[in-house]
């Protein structure tokens, strides 16, 4: 999960940077946002196995709620960033980053409690 | 310049944004709390529901646009706004209410103040774009 929030992290802060030049929505940032969404992927799958493994009492349906919704959010947020090309869409794909951070910190409460 | 009762595009795609993904998170968070122990705080969790039911018309609404969805919108943002702020200060002087949290438990503290920016941001679109 840390490499998750590096990586979004690092797609936060090229996106940041775009967005105050004033560029809109562009293949640099949908590649790192892809990357992003492999990682997430991955922790899918990683995180499903995890939580069939443990013994551990977790909240597995908002666990495995939470691992669906931040595969989700990239996704959604990159279709709605094509159809709007411009810093609205550099915006988005920001708001869709920290969803992904956000959500991170919480897999991890869930998965600790 | 867009037709001014079109709420989906440009700005209003990052709103759209936005009130879709807390239509999912209040959806889900009161689906879980119903859904394992309704009776444990049925305050909270009913204004749960009342959130996730705000967020999705919100959300529908600014995707329909129109007169009509400009203003159910306005309405439900208006609650909304008025949700967040009355459950907000409730949530802070009668602690005693709450046993378990909402999504506008202090504020939207728990989402990063975003329940409390939301409907600001929201109205202000709406006024940008009143019909």
């Amino acid at each position: 999960m840390g490499v998750i929030l590096a990586m979004a992290a690092a797609c936060a802060v090229i996106l940041v940077v775009d967005l105050v030049r004033d560029r809109a929505a562009q293949d640099s940032h949908f590649i790192s946002l892809a990357v992003l969404e492999l990682g997430v992927l991955v922790q899918l799958v990683a995180g499903c196995v995890a939580l069939a493994r443990t013994d551990r009492d977790i909240e597995g349906a908002v666990f495995v709620s939470y691992l669906v919704t931040v595969v989700l959010a990239p996704v959604v947020a990159a279709l709605l960033a094509l159809s709007e090309r411009s810093r609205v869409g550099t915006t988005i794909l920001l708001l869709a980053v920290a969803t992904v951070a956000g959500l991170e910190l919480r897999l991890w409460e869930v998965w600790r409690a | 310049m867009p037709e001014p009762h079109v709420l989906s595009e440009g700005w209003g795609r990052a709103l759209v944004f936005a009130y879709g993904l807390f239509a999912v998170a209040a959806t889900g968070r009161s689906a879980v709390q119903l859904g394992m122990e309704p009776g444990k705080a049925p305050l909270a969790y009913s204004l749960s529901l009342v959130a996730a039911i705000l967020y999705l018309v919100a959300t529908t609404c600014l995707l329909l646009g129109g007169h009509a969805g400009w203003r159910v919108a306005a309405i439900a943002v208006s609650i909304e706004l008025l949700g967040v702020l009355s459950v907000g200060a409730l949530s802070y002087l009668a602690t005693d209410l709450f046993p378990d949290k909402t999504v506008w438990s202090h504020f939207g503290q728990g989402y990063g103040y975003v329940p409390l920016v939301l409907p600001v941001v929201g109205l202000l679109w709406l006024r940008h774009r009143s019909p």
